[in-house]
Formats: structure tokens, sequence, C-alpha cells
């Protein structure tokens, strides 16, 4: 049952700066924990989440073990056009999941 | 240890005073003693990562289930309507058992009575998650449990619990919770002990919690014994406490540190 909240705006004038924010449903269970009877969980956590805006790479970022569970993912880009974002998080043992939100510039 | 000591002391002191019940203009929920961020994160529905729970919750009240092959939606219908303000009257009593029952055995009755479901583990993401997306439905709404006259022998009971020493700390609810809910243990707010918000996202658990599992923390960390999971003895805490913070806004899904 993995979700994707995301948070962009639906309007912005041409060259404003907005903000995008992305919360996704995930353990992040870090591999250094060990079970009651001393086997290590195994490690389980996104390892790389990416923003496109109209197919072009606009935001990057590398996941660590020590990420809280369910990133919340936040930041700033600058609006030239009217298009679509998409937004991809990838994991260990096969994760993936991706989302998308349109934006209109005035 | 100096400082530990010094709390032990103001607690023997408030305790030698006797447990002085909070005013009802002066109740607070935790939401109020959180930082900025931690409000920010409640407070909008795309930051808050208990609306992850939410949107769980809502497939799962949409999907039938169990041998009677029934989703809760074949049966309540809107949620925004058939549930506002349920979650607000619970825990609630159970005419079936005769005893109160929470919002999540409620919703492991109902699985049991009317899909023909095997009944949910208590803090499974399943019943969290149904549990988050009824109690939603109340957000705003002014908490009424314990109205009902058949509780109020429950209530004395969840009360006298409140009230009582217990553990190798020897403290019981209210040497925190109404005497000292304007100090600071280790650095963190001891707030008034208001369960406004749950089922609720506590970043410490990094996961949605129900109430129980709150309680069972704060009994485990006055090194008592916790009782299991659906004790009768958590549930009329539960009821107390809800009763205690009548009038009070539901804020669920709330956010704690």
């Amino acid at each position: 049952m993995a979700s994707a909240l995301i948070n962009v705006p639906a309007k912005a004038k041409r060259g404003d700066i907005i903000e995008i924010k992305t919360l996704m449903s995930h353990i992040m269970e870090t591999g250094y924990r060990h079970t009651a009877t001393g086997e290590v969980v195994p490690r389980d956590i996104i390892t790389s989440f990416t923003c496109r805006f109209n197919g072009a790479e606009i935001f990057r970022a590398d996941l660590f073990p020590a990420i809280s569970a369910n990133p919340f993912i936040t930041f700033f880009t600058t609006v030239t056009q009217s298009g679509k974002f998409e937004f991809e998080w990838i994991g260990d043992k096969g994760f993936s999941e991706t989302a998308s939100a349109s934006i209109t510039v005035e | 240890m100096r400082s530990f000591s010094a709390i032990t002391a103001a607690l023997l002191v408030a305790g030698a005073v006797g447990a002085t019940e909070i005013p009802q203009a002066e109740r607070r929920s935790g939401y109020s003693f959180m930082k900025p961020d931690t409000r920010a994160m409640q407070d909008e529905d795309t930051a808050n990562p208990g609306m992850l729970w939410v949107l769980d919750g809502e497939a799962l009240w949409k999907r039938k289930s169990g041998a009677a092959e029934k989703a809760c939606a074949d049966c309540h219908g809107d949620i925004s309507t058939s549930m506002k303000g349920i979650a607000a009257r619970y825990p609630a009593f159970d005419n079936a058992t005769g005893r109160p029952i929470d919002l999540e055995q409620r919703i492991n009755s109902c699985r049991a009575n009317h899909q023909q479901a095997t009944p949910l583990p208590f803090e499974s993401r399943e019943l969290l998650a149904l549990a988050a997306f009824v109690a939603r439905q109340s957000q705003g709404v002014p908490i009424e449990t314990g109205a009902d006259p058949q509780l109020a022998p429950f209530i004395a009971k969840g009360r006298e619990l409140y009230m009582q020493r217990q553990g190798q700390l020897n403290l019981g609810c209210t040497n925190c919770h109404d005497d000292n809910w304007d100090k600071r243990l280790a650095g963190s707010a001891i707030t008034q002990g208001h369960p406004t918000g749950y089922p609720l996202y506590r970043l410490e658990w990094q996961s949605l919690g129900s109430l129980q599992r709150r309680l069972r923390a704060c009994i485990t960390g006055i090194r008592a014994q916790a009782y299991d999971y659906g004790a009768p003895e958590l549930v009329e805490l539960e009821l107390y406490l809800m009763s205690r913070a009548r009038e009070m806004p539901m804020e669920t899904p709330a956010v704690r540190p």
C-alpha cells in the first residue's frame, strides 16, 4: 500500500519560485537493527529520488539509512512554462514508485 | 542524576499536596507544546505523514472483505457523513459485551459480525489505517466521550487507575499530567495528556500508533508492567482520558514528537 503525497501549486506566474513538497510512504529500515533472536533486519530503504519536468531532470537526491521513515522531500524551482512534474522513488528490494503533478503557468 | 532527584523531589512534594485536576479553561492540547516545525507538519495534509495511513484507510474502506463479501462502504455509505463525529464519542458502550470498547475494537467487532472477516491485529497497518480514516472524519469536532450514563462506572475505574501510584517509580499518571504538565522531563514537554489526535504519527515511532500503544509506553516508563493490548484497564483509561478532554477538538491524524 505504498502511496505518495505531492504538493505542487496548480497555477503560477512565469518566473515564480515555487515550492514542491513530496511525502513517500516507506519504512526506511536501516539494516543496522537486530531482531530479538539476533538476526540482522535486512536493509530496506529508498536509495534515490528524482524529479523531472517535461522530461528533463531538475532535482535528484540520494537517500541513506539515517533518513527517517516516510521521507519528506521539499525543494524549490523556478517555473518558465506549463508542464508536468514526474517524481520517481527507487529503493531496495525492487522498490519503485512514481507520481506526477501538472502546473499551469500564466 | 541531580536533576533526576530534583524531579523526584518535586513530584513527592506535588504528591503530598494531592493531585489537582486541570481547570477547563487551562486545558491544552499536546499540539500547543510542540515546536512550530512539528505544528506545520500536522497542519498541512501533504506534509502530515499520518495522511498516508488515512489514504490506505480509504482504500480499505472500499475493499470487500470476509466471507460476507462486504466492504465498510456497502453498509456505511459516504464516510464524510456517516462517520462524522463518531470517533469523538469513543470509547463507547458496547451492548453486546456490556463494556466500553474503543474505535479499533469497534472496527474489529464490525469485521467479525458484519463482514465475517478475521479481526485485524492491534497496531497492524490495516487497523490503524481504518481507525485513522474514520477518526479523520471527526477532525475539528469537539470530543463528547462519556456522555452515555452507562459509562459512568467505567470512567470512575479509569480515573482510579489514572490516580493510582504504581511501578518501581511509584508514579500515577496524575503526578505528571495534572501536577507537572508545565514542566519538562529529560528535555521534553510533559503535556496534559489529552488524547485529542489518535491514532497519531509520532516522530519517535516513525509510524502511526494508537492511544493504547502510547499508554503502554507511559506505563513502561514508570517501570510498571504494561497491560496487554485490548485489556479492559487500558480501555477504561482511554475512556477516562477522552472524557477528561471533553469539548476539545479532535485533531486526527495528529503529529507528535
